[in-house]
């Protein structure tokens, strides 16, 4: 496997159709990540980055274009299919942690694995290792209006890493957050990448961009490489 | 190959906790939904109990009168309006017939001292009523054939009149005022069975008194209503039809004279009766069913609407479409069960006091409890689906999107 790219996006192509109008979202991009790669998407709202994500999370699929994800064509796979992939390959973090609110910590981690169909007492020992690695073990049984929001978007990223997805895919993930805890989740970030986990980031902010070992900027639809961390 | 069965089952027992986690979360509004299932339900299995132990207790006083008796009754001709003595007499000397029971029935006004009660029901009979039915006399002496004959003015009361009238006093030897006629009160009437359609009908007598005297209160001579007891292993059709030629020519073979009943006859009507009526109001029950599960239906697309960011994430997190639908459709599968199983509750408890209430048998139908159950499940699943369809038919980014 060394050597090849973890995906590839070959002019890739995004245009919505509302009625009479289009929007052209995505033009003509091409981009490769490679097997541990920490990568940042750069781009104001309005850019394209958002859909830029949810086709790289399978979320969504191209107009036009190719894209390989883990050797894998994605353009022809329907929903099901696209949803299997997901379960397996990808580990989602939203801005606002988006935790179930009636569930506690444990089970909100739990979640993806019951749709991949794990059993309870394995899914019970994968959620609490999660919980563990992201500090907050002690918190199992507490809801999420109970904790802070540094802690909520941890326990996202508890639910992120239980399936051992192949990529996390954050968007936004410290845009919910004040600077210190946001640096917290940022250097959690940078632990995963360094254990070796491939790590896409969407975000609108420089700073956070710069945690990243690699970024890519996105302006109104159209992709360029920005050089390294050192060069933001 | 097994293993997609296995995780199916491990989803669907999570589905079912999540499902009882939103329907606990939301209880009022889940209580509200349910309510439409829970009266449907509940009036079906009342309904079914209540009408099936009627029923029931009816043919069981059909069988304690025993299928061998056949009632008359007479509308006569011009020349003659009723039975007359000797013609009660020689129907009693068939070989079919065992013995019979003239039915004289009045409405009084019954007086003692200074206390009085109208429309008590007072009831003419016979010897052989008497001497055929278990427990008539609870105390005290019956009427006999020298009552009879002196058309005597002889009664036995019911224990009802004995507290109306006779409280701290043993009625047996006092008189008693029968439409302003003094009664010898002789015997006190025990607690016995229902033995004839027309006490049925009429309820059971407070008063018993000689048919004879009776028919001469209300100023007639003839009797046109009487029951007949078969004589034993006598089929009820053939001693209809002898009874039938013999009563034709003692109304010199005019038509329309009169009419004889079977048990079996009453019967039938009785049921068909009773299933008419179950039949209308399981139609009623079923507007009811249909109208909760139009609230279920109406609470689940709000559930849709209000839980889409969660739809959208947990499609994002890995949930095929099927398993969305499944999450949907078990939520309101679960609801309408919980209405249903409440309301078979209910209903159960229900029929029970209605029972009591009307004196009935309470008999557990398992079949009504089935139907019941079923219908809610039915409704919840066939109420669900489009909700459930729409859930997981929503775009997860549109889904993500309003978050």
């Amino acid at each position: 496997m060394t050597g090849s790219p973890f995906f590839r996006m070959e002019k890739i192509n995004k245009i919505y159709r509302m009625g009479e109008q289009q929007a052209h979202v995505l033009r003509d991009v091409d981009l490769s990540i490679e097997p541990g790669e920490y990568l940042s998407v750069l781009g104001p709202s309005g850019s394209g980055k958002s859909t830029l994500m949810n086709i790289i999370g399978c979320l969504d699929t191209a107009t036009s274009g190719r894209y390989v994800l883990q050797g894998q064509e994605i353009e022809d796979l329907n929903e099901e299919e696209l949803a299997r992939i997901r379960s397996r390959e990808i580990g989602f973090i939203f801005q606002n942690s988006q935790l179930l609110s009636r569930l506690t910590a444990q089970k909100n981690v739990e979640l993806p694995l019951i749709y991949a169909g794990v059993p309870p007492k394995e899914r019970r020992k994968k959620a609490l290792e999660m919980l563990e690695k992201v500090g907050l073990i002690d918190w199992r049984d507490h809801y999420p209006n109970q904790m802070s929001g540094g802690q909520q978007q941890r326990v996202a990223i508890a639910r992120a890493l239980v399936g051992n997805p192949s990529i996390l895919l954050a968007d936004e993930p410290t845009g919910a957050l004040d600077q210190k805890t946001g640096r917290q989740v940022m250097g959690l970030f940078s632990e995963l990448n360094d254990e070796g986990r491939t790590i896409v980031m969407i975000t609108h902010d420089m700073n956070i961009a710069g945690y990243a070992r690699r970024i890519v900027r996105i302006v109104d639809g159209v992709l360029s490489e920005g050089g390294n961390a050192a060069d933001a | 190959m097994l293993e997609k069965p296995r995780k199916t089952l491990i989803m669907l027992k999570e589905c079912v906790v999540m499902s009882l986690d939103n329907i606990r979360g939301n209880r009022v509004r889940s209580f509200l939904t349910i309510l439409g299932i829970l009266i449907g339900v509940m009036a079906v299995i009342a309904l079914i109990t209540t009408v099936s132990g009627f029923s029931g207790s009816l043919s069981r006083s059909f069988l304690s009168m025993g299928a061998g008796t056949l009632s008359v009754s007479v509308t006569g001709s011009d020349l003659k309006t009723g039975m007359t003595a000797a013609d009660l007499t020689e129907l009693a000397q068939m070989d079919e017939v065992d013995g019979l029971i003239p039915n004289v029935s009045l409405r009084s006004r019954v007086a003692r001292g200074g206390s009085y009660k109208t429309n008590v029901t007072v009831s003419g009979k016979n010897m052989y009523y008497f001497q055929n039915t278990d427990n008539v006399v609870g105390r005290g002496r019956m009427i006999n054939i020298v009552d009879e004959e002196n058309m005597s003015r002889v009664c036995l009361i019911s224990s009802g009149m004995v507290e109306t009238f006779f409280y701290g006093v043993d009625p047996v030897g006092e008189n008693i005022y029968i439409d302003a006629l003094t009664f010898l009160v002789v015997g006190i009437i025990g607690e016995k069975t229902v033995s004839t359609v027309a006490d049925m009908m009429s309820g059971s007598p407070d008063i018993l008194i000689p048919y004879t005297t009776a028919l001469k209160m209300n100023n007639e001579s003839l009797v046109t209503s009487f029951t007949v007891s078969l004589a034993e292993g006598v089929d009820s059709q053939a001693a209809s039809e002898a009874l039938e030629a013999k009563m034709d020519a003692m109304f010199s073979f005019e038509e329309d004279c009169f009419t004889i009943t079977t048990m079996s006859s009453i019967e039938d009507t009785m049921d068909s009766i009773l299933s008419m009526v179950s039949t209308l109001l399981a139609g009623i029950a079923s507007i009811a069913l249909l109208v909760g599960g139009i609230g279920i239906m109406n609470m689940m697309l709000t559930t849709v609407t209000e839980r889409t960011v969660e739809i959208g994430l947990k499609k994002a997190l890995g949930a095929i479409p099927w398993q969305i639908q499944v999450q949907f459709l078990m939520e309101s599968f679960l609801l309408s069960m919980i209405g249903g199983l409440l309301g078979v509750a209910l209903g159960l408890g229900l029929s029970l006091i209605l029972s009591r209430v009307m004196g009935t048998a309470f008999q557990i139908s398992y079949g009504a409890i089935a139907l019941g159950v079923g219908f809610s499940a039915a409704v919840g699943i066939l109420f669900g689906w489009a909700p459930a369809r729409k859930a997981s038919r929503l775009n997860p980014i549109d889904a993500l999107r309003s978050m």
